[in-house]
């Protein structure tokens, strides 16, 4: 039987110290894992993108609930520890006792709560985890909140930065005179001030707090000591961590900062491992991850017997506070001793300073350019001389040598033991050796090295890296610009919509800093649709920023006349429809009337003033837009199904009729067709469509991401489900994802190749709440969209906009 | 020459364009965004227009087939000119230059 390992706090140090124990001997110990936090593991280094809007809580959770049924892993979670009993080797938790047979402590650590008179009020809070960090978020739901953080250091100034992304009115409060004073410089403290400033965040330096005032039991200002009073609702304390020793100190290991471990991380209890933030080691405790990750992985060779030594390397920092690019490595205070190489460019915002001490760089500081940090950390730790380039040192290794400046030159220089992902610690060398070991993208680096898989500040670096190894053979994928009139990609874009709230066209050129008065055809349709898209309710759609046959609602032919598409629901119509369009056509003078590949009949070669008058007749007959022009539901392609045919499993015409109704009138990326077969041998072509359906026994098989065009591709199969309800709340929901998150123009087979399938199932198959609140919103959107425009078009006010302004071949010819 | 009411500012949609009928063709007569006008030939050759259905940013238009940028003050383009066409408002009113406007040979 394999033996009982119990592991305290589902972290991200003892999270990476189960996998690499899985990976080498997953039969070796039975595994219980206690965790505080009401969940599994996540990366702590992403709740700042969580805060801001950047990310959701589902991106970064590192291990699902799968993985830990797949590893067999017992979960306790919610459930904290209380007490260690080493005789009898037992663990209590707040539900009950557990023997172990060997312990693993990876509690963290606690954050530093200053004692000020008022520091227990209901809404001073630290910021550690998700509940922090859903506190900070509910804040931002409200107009017009306030929040005052004390504490200007690296966590204080994400939590700010969140805060004001969601619109909260935020004052940071630093005891220092200038901001995160262990890691900057006062020049490069400046500038990072300013950035802030500029973002709306109001910063205190050389303040001093005095207490925290309330009123009813919660917080309502903060007073400092020259008696200024800061009102907030929500008040951040973020200035300082203390490991979390009072678990091993009450069970009697020993304990200094941190409870200490030896180089194998064990602690004075043969049987009792720790790492993590909670623990010191050789006099030294820790706050960042990358050391952490390696006593992970001593960890799991002790437990496995194996021989390793954890030795603490000197980490660098690149810090992320939220849209500024800082660096900082080594020593950078003052001295006689040392000399500054400075480089600024206020234009672009840079400030560049390299410290040096007989002829070697001991410390360096870098802010708005940080693309040199790994060449400058690097030659601080082989203590390199610099003599014969101190001249353009400070412009980085692509100057060296004379060449031009440019980024992939410098990457070629970095020698093989460069430390790309410091975080992981994974160097330039082991990236190389996985390309040459068959990896040849970002996402298969990320899986075999973890280079960029934390923090992922350096994946950037990590596709330079493959673009120098793989050359021709790798294009680093560019986040492109959507157009000369900025310098955003459309991912972006439609991330700052959201997490900003912009909602209308204004809002977006002012914040997004636009170069144009108000776009070009390029940009403006796609900003018009993330816009009506993401805010249904409040912004308008505008009709200049389309494309003519979405704002004419008729596909314009090459010699200016227009088609006429009306809907036949599910490819079913009736004699009377038929009438109809056959009486319209004459009317018209219709030169062609083609059946189309969608089940339905295309009336070709209308002019443009008669238009509005067509339209009024085919509504007259009951008939509405088919959008055969739309960036939005086409059409729903059917087999006869069960009502008529004798391989028929289910009622394909019926669903496709109800699909149809459901979805049409929606706006999506790009065009999007669906098709419903009555059974695997699939007459209407179900799988080759953005979003099929083939019906089986069973019930119904749901398919996505199949292509007929240009390109052409068979789908994928999103999930299988019985009953027909559930068959439409998915592909609601599927067609609202793709609505939310598409880029422009990309149809849903290209969307998913870029996020992935397994994402796409995760939220429209297995998590049930956010299938449904994609279907609210769906739902939401369509109350608005849901109705025909050919109905409004054909009313007077508008049909006259199909007319000419004015006829002057009459007077002109007198 | 002189110059011919066509219509009221407002019956241009902000940042669009509607068409005037006269001898020489159809005449596209644009609103830009800061409320300027600007009058040209709707189509050019065969293949490109009709520029009333293009989409209108600052001071140009693209042309809804070809994606091909014409500059409405001088009818411009990298594929060849347009005929332009005097235009402006008065009291509200949409005045048209008719000089041009008598029936191309
Ligand atoms: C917002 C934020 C941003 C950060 N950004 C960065 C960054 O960019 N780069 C970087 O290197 N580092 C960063 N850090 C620091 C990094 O997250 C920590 O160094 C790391 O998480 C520590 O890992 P750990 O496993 O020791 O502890 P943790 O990840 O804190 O995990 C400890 C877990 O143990 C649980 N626990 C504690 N006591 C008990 C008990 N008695 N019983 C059961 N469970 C218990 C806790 O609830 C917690 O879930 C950041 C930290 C925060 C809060
Ligand atoms: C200006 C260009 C285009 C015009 C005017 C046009 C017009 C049409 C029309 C009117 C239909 C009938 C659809 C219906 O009943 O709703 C149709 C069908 C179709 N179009 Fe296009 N189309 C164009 C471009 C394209 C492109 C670029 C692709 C491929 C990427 C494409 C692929 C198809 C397919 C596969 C069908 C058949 C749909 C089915 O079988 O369900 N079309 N097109
Ligand atoms: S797909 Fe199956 S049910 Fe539908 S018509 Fe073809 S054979 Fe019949």
């Amino acid at each position: 039987m394999s033996k009982k390992l119990v592991v305290i706090g589902a972290g991200m140090a003892s999270g990476r110290m189960l996998e690499h124990l899985f990976d080498a001997d997953p039969a070796a110990y039975d595994v219980t894992l206690f965790n505080a936090e009401p969940r599994g593991n996540y990366n702590r280094l992403m709740l700042s993108p969580v805060l801001s809007g950047e990310k959701t809580y589902a991106e970064i959770v590192t291990h699902d609930d799968d993985w830990y049924a797949q590893n067999d892993v017992t979960c306790r979670f919610g459930e904290r520890v209380v007490h260690i009993d080493r005789d009898r080797k037992v663990v209590v938790g707040e539900h009950g006792e557990l023997p172990y047979d060997k312990l693993v402590l990876g509690m963290g650590s606690t954050p530093f709560m200053i004692p000020l008179p008022g520091h227990d009020l209901d809404g001073v809070i630290p910021y550690r985890d998700l509940e922090d960090t859903e506190r900070m978020m509910g804040l931002g739901a409200k107009a017009g909140s306030k929040a005052v953080v004390i504490g200007g250091g690296l966590l204080g100034l994400e939590a700010a930065a969140g805060m004001a992304a969601q619109g909260v009115d935020v004052t940071v409060v630093h005891i220092m005179g200038h901001l995160m004073e262990r890691q900057l410089d006062p020049a490069a403290g400046y500038l990072l001030r300013k950035a802030l400033v500029d973002k709306g965040i109001t910063v205190m330096c050389n303040a001093n707090s005095k207490e925290i005032l309330g009123e009813d039991g919660k917080v309502r200002a903060l007073l400092l000591d020259d008696g200024t009073e800061l009102p907030c609702d929500l008040l951040v304390m973020a200035v300082g961590i203390r490991p979390a020793t009072a678990l091993g100190e009450a069970a009697g290991l020993a304990t200094g900062r941190g409870i200490h471990v030896d180089d194998q991380m064990i602690t004075s209890d043969a049987d009792i491992l720790a790492l993590g933030e909670c623990v010191e080691h050789k006099g030294e405790v820790f706050g960042l991850v990358a050391p952490l990750y390696d006593q992970a992985k001593v960890l799991a060779q002790t437990l496995l017997d194996q021989e390793a030594t954890f030795v603490n390397k000197e980490v660098s920092t690149k810090l992320k506070v939220t849209g500024c690019d800082l660096f900082s490595a080594g020593d950078f205070a003052e001295g006689d001793d040392r000399e500054d190489i400075v480089f600024r460019d206020p234009a672009r915002g840079v400030y560049k300073r390299l410290i040096l001490k007989e002829n070697r760089i001991i410390g360096a500081v870098m802010y708005g350019d940080t693309a040199d940090g790994a060449w400058f950390y690097g030659m601080i730790k082989d203590g390199t001389d610099v003599s014969d380039m101190r001249d353009t040192l400070i412009f980085g290794p692509a100057y060296q040598g004379g060449t031009a400046l440019d980024p992939m030159a410098a990457v070629a220089a970095l020698p093989d033991d460069a430390e790309i992902c410091g975080c992981n610690g994974v160097s330039k060398g082991d990236i190389v050796a996985a390309i040459h070991a068959g990896a040849t993208s970002l996402a298969e680096i990320k899986a075999t090295t973890k280079a960029s898989a934390s923090c992922g500040s350096c994946a950037g670096l990590v596709e330079q890296v493959l673009g120098v190894t793989m050359g021709d053979e790798f294009v680093i994928p560019q986040d492109e610009s959507i157009c000369g009139c900025c310098d955003l990609s459309h991912e972006d874009v439609r991330r700052l919509i959201k997490s900003q709230e912009l909602k209308s066209q204004e809002a977006v050129w002012q914040e997004l800093g636009w170069k144009t008065r108000n776009g070009c055809a390029t940009c403006r349709p796609a900003i018009n649709y993330y816009l009506l898209a993401d805010w249904p309710v409040e912004y308008q759609d505008d009709p200049q920023s389309r494309f003519v046959n979405e704002r004419k609602h008729a596909n314009i032919q090459k010699d200016g006349t227009f088609s006429v598409v009306p809907r036949m629901w599910g490819g079913i119509t009736t004699p009377d429809e038929l009438r109809a369009i056959a009486d319209a056509a004459d009317k018209y003078n219709v030169p062609t009337v083609k059946v189309t590949g969608g089940q339905r009949i295309d009336l070709l070669g209308v002019k443009g003033e008669d238009l509005p008058a067509i339209w009024y007749d085919l509504n007259q007959a009951g008939m509405v837009s088919g959008h055969a022009y739309s960036k939005g539901l086409r059409t729903v392609k059917t087999c006869v199904g069960s009502d008529h045919c004798r391989f028929g499993t289910q009622d394909s015409t019926g669903l496709g009729i109800k699909l149809e109704k459901l979805l049409w009138g929606s706006w999506t990326p790009h065009k999007l067709k669906l098709g419903v077969s009555g059974c695997p041998r699939n007459c209407a072509e179900a799988t080759c469509k953005d979003i099929g359906v083939i019906c089986i026994d069973s019930g119904y098989e749901i398919h996505v991401a199949g292509a007929a065009g240009m390109e052409i591709k068979g789908t994928e199969v999103l999930c299988r489900v019985t009953t027909e309800e559930e068959a439409i709340e998915i592909i609601t929901a599927m067609s609202q994802i793709y609505r939310e998150n598409a880029k422009y123009l990309d149809r849903i087979f290209k969307w998913v190749d870029k996020v992935g399938l397994d994402w796409v199932k995760e939220q429209v198959v297995e998590n049930l709440d956010e299938r449904r609140a994609l279907v609210e919103r769906f739902n939401l959107s369509q109350s608005i969209y849901r109705k025909d425009p050919w109905a409004e078009h054909a009313k007077p006010e508008k049909a006259e906009t199909y007319r000419p302004l004015a006829d002057l071949t009459l007077e002109a010819a007198e | 020459m002189s110059w011919i009411d066509i219509g009221a500012i407002d019956r241009i949609p902000d940042r669009g364009a509607r068409v005037v009928r006269t001898p020489r063709g159809d005449i596209a007569v644009f609103r830009t965004g800061t409320a300027e006008v600007f009058a040209t030939d709707d189509r050019l050759g065969d293949s490109y227009g009709p520029l009333s259905d293009g989409i209108v940013s600052d001071r140009s238009v693209n042309c809804p087939i070809t994606n091909v940028i014409f500059d409405l003050e001088t009818g411009q383009s990298s594929e060849g000119s347009l005929q332009t066409h005097g235009c402006r408002i008065e009291n509200g009113r949409v005045l048209l230059d008719d000089s041009k406007l008598t029936a191309a040979a």
